[in-house]
């Protein structure tokens, strides 16, 4: 039988690379002191499964490699040796070494590492030097891995060169051997393929009816073989039943082997069936080789496997059978709709059209969103690269850190998961650069030795929120307004709030660095960072405090593709307000309306004084609402505060797929996208952050805040 | 206004028929009006022509931008072209048309925007030697804008670049 | 059509046996720990059953030995996937009640060789 064996080397290779990314995170567990027992198991099994793995489908150097490795895991695991920090250095190291080999052959090129072997001769020292015996040992296995096929392969294609002219095999199997589930006739059909033969069953020790248990086995077996076939083959056959069972193997006397003429006029019928197994086993020999040209033969398509895999995705075969089970529903109800129209129209039918449109909607609407959930992975797809780095870049620096993680299990469309992964690596390698201390400029300030660096992520609204807080030392101001003269981004007397000049660390060419760093000085400024965010239609600032720390905070969409809108009017315009934004929409009573700095209007409600943000003026359209009563107000929640957009009127909800206005033409301030409504025209979507810049209103959270109080002075007064 | 050609299908269909024929030495233009003048784009820059159908306004954009449209799914932005070369502004009518052009933004980045235009005339052939590097304009039309001048049976005839035209 | 239910924590590994068997003609179910095997295994019987030894939640040798004590297993072919460093294994597996071994790394005609051995 020929089977591709290249046909599972793509998930040989994503398995092993998701086994490598669990190794490291329990070796960095180590590294933490964090293990639980269960580490070194998880550690072990996952290089065990790359050794089985790389052997079976013929990645030898992966295999060899990975041997050693397991070699050493196993004495740990077996309490023979404590795991050292040399060993997790070693470790961690071999896994970069196997990640490059995996990625390397998934490109079709099986060239390895040159730190390949510097390792292996690390991890077989360790081995020799401190255990001499278990080194021995290992050597010994390891020389077996290498000859074990080629044995198994000899003995198929064996030329057996042995004079022997044949061999009596006597089977006394034990009595239980059926409960090992193991058939001693099929034993013996085994052995008489090996060529001619003469079987002899042996009854003598069957008991009688009375002491008979009918699960055990009290036949016996000798059978001669004339044929040219090794000893070692036929240990082969008992190979399972060997301990318990007595097998005798003679070789047959020279005389003996006359009696193969005889054999066939015997049973000419049972000669023919061994002729063709005989026929069968050496036919298997080729096979062994040809293996090795399929293997030659099958790099080619790796390649491609490895292209396509740049786009794909692993889904849970649960989330395909819930997308089965609703497409098999959508058909129905397009069945049952089509059906009505076979007949004539009435107005029963006029009701059950009614329905199935309904249901139609309902269909497509879940599998909408089983679709969109087939795209969401866990954050964690990106946080578990952190504590590697973490650790590296801290040794590299001479700086502790403590990494914290956290909501590891928030979900993100995986777009945007691989997008935004570059910008949190360079955030992140840029808190531990300059925001964290050295341990001593910390003890002298009075901190911790260990600096604190958190990965946050969290939904809210729409969003998903990533954030990276330090507790080093936070943004130096003055340091960063210098810069900012010196590159000529703001003037000498340029009045700023330190939040603004914060701000201006995301300024193309801007870095706060006194001398370009190995780790973030890599030509790639924060305001990279800055437009990368922008791309996936999110948002990055900063927040600081001299000496306590500084937290970036990025801002994303959950997905790129749906959103479910608010339908709004102004004039004769629609737009989309999106729903996860509103909180609440509602008539506007005047006398709750009060002007603030003549600026703009606030609303006051139920305590909290709500900016009002007339969407006609900010876009320069022509409302019908003459005054504020006349139109409505949607109040929709931003940056931790609250806003009302004044509009004509509200119109429908719903969903609305995201097209982008960038493709054909340019980011327009205050929208985010576009869509195409039921009658083919288009919409725009609004973008409330951006809105609310437009409109000039400012820290709306201090300001509803401020506005709590003022309300709370004034109920007490 | 000598011969116009107002049907929008015909004029596609001869779009269609054009598509892949190039002749080495002769460049092939759509011509349309606008303010009773001629102008014209490279044929192979024009996608479709179509009807106007109205577009979706984009708030705060340039005067002669008139929104977004829908193309099949795909939204395009829609510019008046009168008002881009700073012509007085028309309503309107039967006769106008939105032609579906492609253009190479400075990014290096392919992106089609229709551009709105009184009607459409002819398809002309001109060899590169025919065309003149624009003078000093009479008309108040960009500079920027004009690739040279060709001619037709009717006259003289714009020729616009639209990866300057369409740049915003 | 004999069954074989196939338990194995790498997907890889797991495809390349299932493929297999199922070209030779085996109906094969997968299971990725012991412990959906045994849940699997008790809710339908196999011709056989090939687990790997290594696995999270319940390994090879837990489940042959749990297997062994339903009676519908009783003398049904319970074989192990090792590896050539296993040695202590295959006792180990012997004694829990499993019916043999199959060496890793194999390839498909051994695996289905083997196989041979215990079912026909």
């Amino acid at each position: 039988m020929t089977v591709d064996l290249s046909q599972f080397y793509q998930v040989f290779f994503d398995e092993s690379l998701e086994g490598l990314d669990a190794m490291e995170a329990e070796l960095l567990r180590y590294s933490e002191g964090t293990q639980d027992d269960e580490s070194i198991n998880t550690i072990f099994r996952a290089a065990h499964s790359i050794k089985g793995g790389s052997g079976t489908f013929g990645f030898d150097s992966i295999a060899g490699f990975t041997h050693v490795l397991e070699t050493l895991l196993d004495q740990i695991r077996d309490g023979q040796r404590d795991i050292t920090s040399q060993h997790i250095d070693l470790f961690l190291q071999s896994i970069d070494c196997l990640r490059e080999m995996i990625n390397a052959l998934s490109s079709g090129d099986d060239s390895v590492p040159e730190s390949t072997a510097q390792l292996k001769a690390a991890f077989e020292a360790i081995l020799n030097d401190e255990v001499a015996d278990e080194g021995e040992q290992s050597a010994l296995e390891a020389e077996q891995i290498t000859t074990d096929s080629a044995t198994q392969a000899a003995a198929i294609a064996s030329e057996a060169h042995e004079n022997t002219s044949g061999w009596k095999v006597t089977f006394i199997p034990s009595e239980d051997i059926l409960m090992t589930g193991n058939e001693p006739l099929y034993l013996i059909q085994e052995l008489t393929e090996l060529g001619d033969h003469e079987v002899e069953l042996v009854t003598e020790k069957i008991p009688s009816w009375s002491e008979l248990k009918p699960e055990f086995c009290y036949l016996r077996w000798i059978v001669k073989l004339y044929c040219d076939c090794t000893e070692q083959q036929i240990n082969e056959v008992f190979e399972w039943v060997a301990d318990e069972s007595e097998i005798k193997i003679e070789e047959l006397a020279a005389t003996e082997s006359t009696k193969v003429a005889a054999v066939p006029a015997l049973n000419q019928q049972d000669t023919a069936s061994s002729e063709a197994a005989a026929n069968e086993v050496k036919s298997s020999a080729p096979a062994v080789t040809k293996n090795a040209d399929t293997k030659a033969a099958t790099a080619k398509p790796a390649t491609k496997a490895k292209q396509a895999d740049a786009n794909s995705i692993r889904v849970g075969i649960d989330k395909v059978d819930s997308l089965i089970n609703m497409v098999g529903e959508l058909v129905i109800t397009q069945a049952m709709l089509s059906q009505l129209f076979e007949g004539e129209m009435t107005a029963q039918s006029l009701t059950r059209m009614k329905e199935g449109l309904a249901q139609l909607e309902h269909n497509t609407r879940d599998l909408q969103e089983s679709v969109m959930r087939i795209r969401m992975l866990p954050i964690s797809f990106v946080f578990s690269r952190f504590p590697r780095l973490v650790r590296d870049t801290g040794q590299k620096l001479g700086k502790k850190i403590e990494l914290i993680l956290q909501g590891e299990s928030t979900e993100l469309d995986k777009t945007v998961m691989e997008k935004i992964s570059d910008p949190l690596v360079h955030l992140v390698r840029n808190a531990m650069d300059h925001g964290l201390e050295s341990p001593e400029q910390r003890l002298a300030a009075g901190k911790p030795e260990i600096g604190k660096l958190t990965l946050n992520a969290y939904h809210q609204g729409g969003n998903v929120v990533i954030e990276i807080i330090d507790d080093g030392k936070g943004l130096d101001p003055i340091k960063i307004k210098n810069k900012a003269i010196s590159n000529g981004l703001i003037g000498e007397n340029d009045e700023l709030s330190e939040e603004q000049i914060n701000l201006l660390i995301f300024e193309a060419g801007f870095s706060t660095a006194e001398a370009v760093s190995d780790l973030s000085g890599r030509g790639v400024g924060m305001d990279v960072v800055k437009s990368n965010i922008q791309a996936l239609n999110g948002s990055v600032d900063v927040e600081s405090v001299v000496g306590k720390g500084a937290t970036f905070r990025i801002r994303l969409p959950l997905t790129l593709a749906i959103l479910d809108g608010q339908l709004i009017r102004i004039g004769q315009h629609v737009y989309i307000i999106p729903l996860v934004n509103i909180i609440e929409s509602l008539q506007i009573n005047q006398n709750d309306v009060s002007r603030i700095g003549g600026e703009y209007d606030v609303l006051h409600l139920r305590g909290e004084y709500v900016p009002i943000i007339c969407l006609a003026d900010v876009f320069l359209h022509k409302s019908d609402a003459q005054t504020l009563t006349d139109g409505l107000l949607v109040v929709v929640e931003v940056d931790g505060g609250k806003v009302g957009i004044f509009v004509d009127d509200l119109l429908a909800q719903q969903q609305v797929v995201i097209k982008s206005l960038e493709a054909n033409y340019n980011k327009v301030e205050g929208i985010s996208g576009a869509t195409i409504l039921g009658d083919g025209t288009v919409s725009l979507i609004i973008d409330i952050v951006s809105l609310v810049r437009m409109a000039g209103v400012k820290n709306i959270s201090s300001h509803n805040l401020v506005a709590t109080e003022t309300h709370a002075q004034g109920g007490t007064a | 206004m000598t011969e116009e050609i107002t049907d929008v299908e015909k004029i596609n269909q001869k779009l269609g028929l054009l598509d892949g024929v190039e002749n080495a030495n002769v460049e092939q233009f759509l011509s349309f009006f606008l303010d009773d003048e001629e102008y014209a784009v490279d044929i192979l820059r024009v996608q479709e022509i179509r009807c106007w159908e109205g577009a979706t306004v984009i708030p705060n954009s340039p005067i002669s931008v008139k929104g977004v449209m829908n193309l099949r799914g795909t939204i395009v932005p829609v510019m008046d072209l009168r008002l881009r070369l700073g012509l007085a502004e028309q309503a309107y009518n039967s006769l106008t048309v939105v032609i579906v052009l492609k253009f190479i933004t400075q990014d290096g980045i392919e992106k089609i925007s229709g551009v709105v235009v009184d009607a459409v005339a002819d398809v002309h052939s001109i060899s590169p030697e025919d065309i003149q590097q624009a003078p000093e304009l009479s008309s108040n039309v960009n500079a920027n804008f004009v690739k040279g001048l060709g001619s037709s049976k009717s006259g003289a005839l714009i020729l616009l670049d639209p990866d300057t035209l369409l740049a915003i | 059509m004999k069954k074989i239910l196939a338990v194995d924590d790498s997907a890889s590994m797991r495809q390349m046996v299932s493929f297999t068997l199922q070209r030779a003609g085996y109906k094969v179910t997968e299971a990725k720990d012991g412990v959906e095997a045994l849940g699997i295994a008790r809710s339908e019987t196999f011709d056989l059953v090939l687990s790997d030894v290594n696995m999270p939640n319940m390994d090879g040798i837990s489940l042959i030995r749990e297997l062994r004590t339903l009676p519908e297993y009783k003398f049904v072919p319970l074989l192990m996937l090792t590896t050539e460093s296993g040695l202590e294994k295959k006792t180990e597996g012997k004694q829990a009640g499993a019916t043999g071994w199959i060496v890793k790394p194999f390839n498909p005609d051994q695996l289905i060789a083997t196989l041979g051995k215990v079912l026909r």
